[in-house]
């Protein structure tokens, strides 16, 4: 069975892990999920988001309550707190171009051993990467990214884990979704197998390990 | 009409029907106000969208819908939706004809600085990087000072957003092009002087041999 309810939702999440979390300035975040995290011991995490999220919101809170070692994402401007952890070392943030970092979690998930961007060349993110001309046009080697486990939103799922989602909460989610060892899916509704139409399906049953009903 | 909306209003003439555009958080936000109603132009929101539309009335927001800064847009009747890999193939696969942009400084071989100061402000690049480099044209959209500082210098002296990206700079004083040769001035704010702009500005200025005055 993959539903799952929220106490054994836990029983997947350890301190220590990395975790991908979908949602673009809270927009697409599985608040359920991240709110099961911050009321639980767990900590040490390292976060994988497009953002900071917002204080109070999304990745916010997991920020607040200590429970995040390192961020990466790619931007932090609208959660000052997270700014803040930045400056005083109590949190470490690395910062990755928002495509870069899109891109390395779909390679991530798509096995691939990395790609070639032409963003960040002659940047301060080219510090540390191989520069491979192709062409006549420089490109920095990229690598893939995965984590222990990824945490998405889904508009409608069904009882096999095909996912939907509605508008711009789909950001990240889809990727998240290929490029993690475990996938919980916070679902704002559970549908039967068999309700969702097979071409409108985003992300595959085949990704998603466990549903958990979200209660926002 | 203020400053930032003179600005908004002259980048909008660069704007053709069919273009695909992202505006940048900020004063380009202000662009689509001061588009003539029969240019046909698609907007992209890097979140995740295009066919990005004005902000919805007070009690009509659609929480799922928002722009890259998160807050609540309206999509047109022929907007789709997609994943943040997708958006970034759009971007840095040259899908996007315009991207305008605010910038902290630009200059003479159109590099841009627009993401960092380092031990003050540090937000990070968000899609900034992949946006100056996919785009096809840059348009930097700015006040042409900071607390009377120039912005437009010989070299950017805070860390690169990206190297030689920036096409077009536009300000409360005229209009520039980045050429070869250097930064040219080809339109000139009405009531103002090529020395009141040349002291505003570090970078040297070429004059256009056609120099119009600079009409919204």
């Amino acid at each position: 069975m993959k539903v799952i309810n929220r106490k054994s939702f836990l029983d997947h999440v350890r301190s220590g892990m990395s975790i991908m979390v979908g949602g673009f300035m809270v927009v697409g975040t599985p608040e359920t999920l991240v709110d099961d995290i911050v009321n639980s011991d767990i900590t040490d995490l390292t976060i994988i988001c497009n953002d900071a999220g917002l204080p109070g919101r999304g990745i916010g809170k997991l920020i607040s309550a200590g429970k995040v070692k390192k961020l990466i994402a790619s931007h932090i401007g609208l959660n000052p707190e997270a700014g803040q952890k930045m400056s005083d070392g109590s949190m470490e943030v690395e910062l990755i171009p928002q495509g870069t970092l899109a891109e390395r979690i779909r390679a991530g998930g798509a096995g691939l051993g990395g790609f070639l961007t032409p963003t960040g060349f002659g940047t301060i993110v080219q510090e540390g990467k191989e520069v491979i001309n192709v062409d006549g046009t420089d490109y920095l080697l990229e690598k893939p990214l995965k984590a222990d486990l990824a945490l998405i939103l889904g508009h409608k799922i069904d009882r096999k884990g095909n996912t939907v989602y509605n508008k711009t909460i789909r950001n990240f989610n889809p990727l998240m979704a290929t490029a993690c060892e475990t996938v919980v899916a916070e679902a704002r509704e559970i549908v039967e197998i068999g309700d969702l139409d097979p071409d409108n399906i985003v992300t595959p049953h085949i990704f998603v390990d466990y549903i958990v009903k979200g209660d926002k | 009409m203020n400053i930032k909306e003179f600005i908004a209003a002259r980048v909008a003439k660069e704007l053709s029907d069919g273009d695909v555009v992202n505006l940048g958080i900020g004063l380009p936000t202000m662009v689509p106000t001061f588009l003539s109603k029969e240019v046909d132009v698609t907007f992209q929101s890097e979140n995740g969208m295009i066919g990005l539309g004005p902000a919805p009335e007070e009690g009509q927001e659609d929480f799922d819908l928002t722009n890259a800064g998160g807050k609540p847009i309206t999509m047109s009747i022929d907007g789709a939706c997609f994943d943040s890999a997708t958006s970034f193939g759009i971007i840095r696969g040259g899908h996007v004809d315009i991207t305008v942009l605010g910038s902290l400084q630009v200059d003479e071989e159109g590099n841009i600085s627009n993401w960092i100061i380092p031990g003050k402000m540090v937000p990070g690049m968000g899609g900034a990087m992949d946006l100056v480099v996919g785009a096809k044209k840059v348009i930097v959209a700015m006040t042409h000072t900071a607390k009377g500082k120039a912005k437009i210098l010989k070299k950017c002296t805070l860390p690169f957003t990206a190297v030689k990206q920036v096409n077009m700079i536009v300000t409360e004083m005229g209009v520039m092009e980045i050429t070869d040769k250097g930064i040219l001035l080809t339109e000139i704010a009405p009531d103002t002087t090529i020395e009141q702009i040349k002291e505003n500005t570090e970078a040297d200025l070429l004059i256009s041999d056609n120099l119009k005055v600079m009409e919204i």
